[in-house]
């Protein structure tokens, strides 16, 4: 036992003692999808080039990863160098003075190429905070099989009410084929980002000009009964436990006819290696109610610098690369163009041979220029984000909310409810907070 | 028998645990009653202030807090109903004799090794997801209509999960104490003509008390955190339906990041705990009397 | 009288025991049989339990990811290395509380149990915090020294109830001999205590092998254990149920084999003083 309670001491002592930089070693916090994981694989290009550089990842699920960077930086806990962070983060993360500004990223970077709504989300105050790895909105992915089946064709901006029409039209519960599929998991990220987006094309917003939360406006009500209505009526069972996640699985097998969700998704929908709908998918805007704002988000998973770090070249050495142009040569050399992530540059989407690889290029870039962080809803509101609202206390009352609205979803409480629990939710929260007396 | 000598020995002896913990609990939780008076948004640093009160107040009015509550020992109570029921039915069955024991031994105590994160991701998408779980699967093979369980029943299949990974424990303490069990004592009362529900109830299960107090007093320890299981599954929901009371601290303080407000329900939790520990530690005082 | 038992009951029991021992086992089978699917077989309906073509691709997938290794030996090195050093502070105090009871001995075993009802979400940040300015953060002894202090308790009690079903005669016996509180301890108590001893450090090494809340939240890169590396299979885009049954297989089994070969001692010893 003495010999391994040295061992272990002498193992502890090592990791204690930070070895004195042969190389310099970058611990990256990232989040598990998809492109995360492609980008750990292609590392070697980056470390050939920089061979003093080490790399180290620490990949975890959406929510742990939010938690765990979330609290090491707010105790500046120096635990990461790189940490991946989203829209909503960034601007509250920027105004504390916890992340470094990328200003400084060398010319060959093209700081001018990224997608300027892109761009605008994760800028405070004329400086970039964070650089995109890739970014996304929202749109109508459709099933054109069914749709013919159906006799119906889809718009490139359809409304709400023919999305309603051609849900009923596809459904066809005996053969599990459920008209739309929709978000309805509780989280700020899951169905709260769906509904927060599809409330601004209902005129709804989470609160007025003095802050006050607004879930007793008519508009609210509509947008929750409609999207109710939709789901109960043609939507998959389980719908109240369904994140991106269940969905694109619904999805790639068949079991869904539309589904509006990130524009991310299409890239998985239309890979034959995964999905048995691949050659059936068409692609559309969010709908909208003829108010002016369409039902899409914006979002981008981006690599940031706690201001920290003692390894801020190293680690902007490594942003510049793994959201570069030619990262996304790379991706293309080594996966073909349409695995490369989307949504940061406008080269990309301006390269014929991207245009040709991925069908849905042309409607992820529309659907990503229609959204305005800065003015997500038809009427004013004091507060920056499309699906989200960019204060500290959102998490939290975004999830409750989540939940009081999943609970309708699986009929445990009713629309009405729903919206009143919201409510009270959202005003004790904003009142503990000192937003209003 | 004790000395003064070995007196002063056995103070030395249990005084590490005892400092050891002590620190343990001392310095976190002034650390956390300090913050539970506090205005304390970890993401807005700065700007805390004495609020007195405050977080108390709203926790204790937030209409999640007594869902929680009843969570809490809906979920406690239920485990312990079907692991001590489930579990000495199990024990029964292992004591007889049949061929293969040492392996069905082996299947039984299988899940007490599985972590809560992995049990609870296996039991949500390979069981319990209503398109493509088994459960699913089954009851479309019957021609039924899949049932939502983690929607609609999210509270009892949170209860089934937890249930699993403690039924081998609850099921081996358990044989344990039937395996002590006079046998001769139980063959005479046999021949005296009493039937299995009279031995059972007048032999076996006095015998057992101790045994099911055990298994009690250890699980209450650890289902009054549950935690994982429900951040995996259900994420508390739909509404408050799963929430207990480890998970709404949980909410408060790293989803909302009010340090402040979580730090007033961790000690509310901290409150409750001890109540629950002084009614068992009357319960375990009757029965562990050595 | 040995219990005679005619073969047709044996027989009914047999099959009884052994469909209720594979319906309990059956989760995991199910996990470790999809582990050698392909993501599209995994969920294919109607289910597929044999006849598939088994596959290695999810654990190549899997390998290239994630530094298995790495994460598995911080499993063991915190599991054993926080079992260890929790025996050694425990049996002393164990003893302690066994042989020389005090009025307040009862007391503070429950006392010590109630800390062990200290919700962990709670006491988080400061932890954290505390663990930031000692250096603690993301390292071995860190979490070894947390997952001592919360499972401490348990093995204090189980050691307790131990030993006090040592006869006090021995003791006596061995101190008329002469034997000094150090022999007595060493030779005399450590070996009749040794499958009870045993069967804590089994029980020991599962809780912290399985403990999912301070592992994670306390590492980064360095010391993640396994616990940290199924979270990054949880719930990424796209199909995952093979990936993620690829992940839970190889993240149960070490302490999956541990446990059943080594049941029959903590089958022997986990009574917690249950059965007098």
């Amino acid at each position: 036992m003495t010999v391994f309670v040295r061992a272990l001491l002498g193992a502890t002592a090592l990791t204690l003692a930070v070895s004195p930089a042969l190389a310099e070693k970058l611990t990256i916090a990232t989040v598990n999808n998809g492109d995360m994981i492609r980008m750990q694989k292609l590392t070697d290009d980056f470390t050939a080039k920089n061979p003093d550089i080490e790399l180290e990842w620490v990949t975890l699920e959406e929510n742990v990863l939010r938690q765990r960077v979330t609290t090491d930086i707010a105790t500046n806990g120096g635990q990461y160098d790189i940490m991946t962070i989203g829209t909503y983060e960034v601007p509250i993360w920027a105004k504390q003075g916890w992340l470094v500004d990328l200003n400084d990223l060398p010319a060959s970077y093209d700081i001018d190429d990224l997608l300027p709504a892109i761009r605008g989300g994760l800028t405070v105050d004329g400086k970039l905070y964070a650089a995109p790895f890739y970014g996304e909105s929202s749109m109508v992915m459709y099933r054109t099989d069914l749709m013919k089946k159906a006799n119906l064709e889809m718009p490139d901006a359809p409304t709400w009410d023919f999305i309603k029409q051609a849900a009923a039209a596809m459904t066809d519960k005996n053969n599990e084929v459920y008209g739309i599929c929709l978000r309805g998991k509780a989280g700020w990220g899951e169905n709260m980002a769906f509904l927060t987006a599809m409330s601004n094309s209902y005129g709804a917003r989470w609160f007025d000009m003095d802050w006050k939360p607004q879930f007793d406006s008519e508009a609210w009500k509509a947008t929750l009964t409609d999207y109710l209505d939709l789901m109960n009526n043609y939507g998959p069972p389980g719908a109240s436990n369904n994140g991106f996640n269940e969905n694109l699985s619904l999805f790639q097998t068949g079991k869904c006819g539309m589904w509006i969700d990130a524009t991310v998704a299409a890239s998985f929908v239309t890979n034959p290696k995964d999905s048995t709908v691949a050659d059936k998918v068409g692609f559309a805007l969010a709908p909208d109610k003829g108010l002016g704002k369409r039902g899409n988000w914006l979002w981008a998973w981006s690599l940031g610098i706690p201001a920290g770090s003692q390894k801020v070249d190293a680690a902007k050495k490594f942003i510049a690369w793994a959201t570069s142009k030619d990262y996304l040569k790379l991706v293309a050399d080594k996966e073909g163009w349409a695995n490369v992530p989307p949504g940061t540059r406008t080269s990309l989407y301006e390269n014929p041979k991207y245009q040709e690889a991925a069908p849905f290029a042309k409607m992820t870039l529309e659907s990503i220029n229609a959204a305005d962080p800065q003015h997500p809803t038809v009427d004013e509101v004091p507060y920056v984000g499309v699906q989200f609202v960019a204060i500290p206390e959102f998490q939290g009352i975004g999830t409750a909310v989540g939940q009081q609205f999943s609970a309708a979803l699986a009929g445990t409480v009713t629309a009405d409810q729903a919206l009143k629990n919201a409510q009270m939710i959202t005003e004790r929260t904003m009142m503990k907070a000192g937003y209003i007396k | 028998m004790a000395t003064a000598h070995s007196r002063v020995a056995a103070r030395f002896m249990i005084s590490p645990a005892v400092l050891l913990l002590l620190g343990w609990m001392i310095v976190p939780l002034s650390m956390t009653i300090y913050f539970s008076f506090l205005s304390y948004n970890l993401l807005m640093p700065g700007m805390e202030e004495f609020i007195g009160f405050t977080n108390y107040r709203f926790f204790l009015t937030d209409p999640a807090f007594f869902a929680a509550l009843a969570n809490t020992l809906l979920l406690v109570g239920g485990v312990l109903v079907i692991t001590i029921v489930g579990g000495t039915a199990l024990a029964l069955l292992l004591d007889q004799p049949f061929w293969g024991q040492g392996i069905v031994r082996i299947l039984v105590i299988a899940p007490f090794f599985v972590m809560p994160t992995v049990s609870a991701l296996v039991w949500k998408n390979m069981f319990m997801n209503p398109v493509n779980g088994l459960f699913a699967h089954l009851a479309k093979a019957i021609g039924l209509e899949p049932f939502d369980f983690l929607a609609h029943a999210p509270l009892a299949s949170i209860i089934l999960i937890v249930a699993w990974q403690w039924l081998p424990f609850a099921t081996l303490i358990l044989l344990t104490a039937l395996q002590s069990l006079d046998q001769e004592q139980l063959e005479a009362s046999e021949m005296d003509g009493a039937n299995f529900g009279n031995r059972f109830i007048y032999i076996v299960l006095p015998h057992m008390a101790r045994a099911i107090t055990v298994v009690v007093l250890i699980q209450t320890i650890f289902l009054l955190s549950v935690f994982a299981e429900i951040l995996v599954t259900t994420n508390g929901g739909p509404g408050y339906a799963s929430t207990n009371i480890t998970y709404l601290v949980y909410a408060q303080s790293l989803l909302q990041f009010d340090v402040g407000g979580g730090s007033a329900g961790g000690i509310v939790a901290v409150i409750l705990a001890n109540i629950v520990a002084v009614f068992l530690m009357r319960m375990i005082g009757k029965n562990l009397e050595a | 009288m040995a219990r005679r038992v005619s073969n047709r009951r044996k027989t009914l029991v047999t099959i009884v025991a052994w469909a209720v021992g594979i319906a309990i086992f059956f989760p995991i089978l199910w996990t470790i049989l999809t582990s050698f699917k392909t993501e599209a077989e995994a969920i294919a309906s109607p289910p597929k339990f044999l006849f598939f073509d088994w596959t290695l691709e999810n654990y190549a997938e899997v390998n290239s990811r994630s530094n298995y290794f790495l994460h598995f030996m911080n499993s063991v090195i915190i599991s054993v290395g926080s079992t260890l050093l929790g025996l050694a502070i425990a049996i002393p105090a164990a003893w302690s509380m066994a042989f020389v009871p005090g009025k307040r001995t009862k007391d503070v075993l429950m006392w010590m149990l109630s800390t062990k009802m200290l919700p962990p979400v709670g006491v988080l940040i400061p932890i954290y915090l505390l663990f930031r300015d000692s250096g603690l953060l993301d390292t071995r002894l860190g979490l070894v020294i947390v997952l001592t202090l919360i499972n401490l308790p348990i093995i204090v009690w189980m050691l307790f109830t131990y030993f006090k079903e040592i006869p006090g005669e021995i003791l006596e016996a061995a101190r008329m001999d002469g034997a000094g509180l150090w022999e007595e301890v060493v030779h005399v108590l450590t070996p009749m205590a040794v499958p009870g001893i045993a069967s804590t450090l089994l029980l020991n090494i599962i809780l912290a092998w399985n403990e999912a809340f301070w592992t994670l939240n306390l590492t980064a890169a360095k010391a993640a254990p396994l616990t940290a590396f199924i979270a990054s299979y949880s719930s990424p885009e796209g199909l995952f149920y093979a990936k993620l049954s690829a992940a839970s297989t190889l993240a149960i089994a070490p302490i999956l084999v541990l446990g059943w070969f080594s049941q029959k001692q903590l089958v022997r010893g986990l009574t917690f003083g249950a059965v007098k």
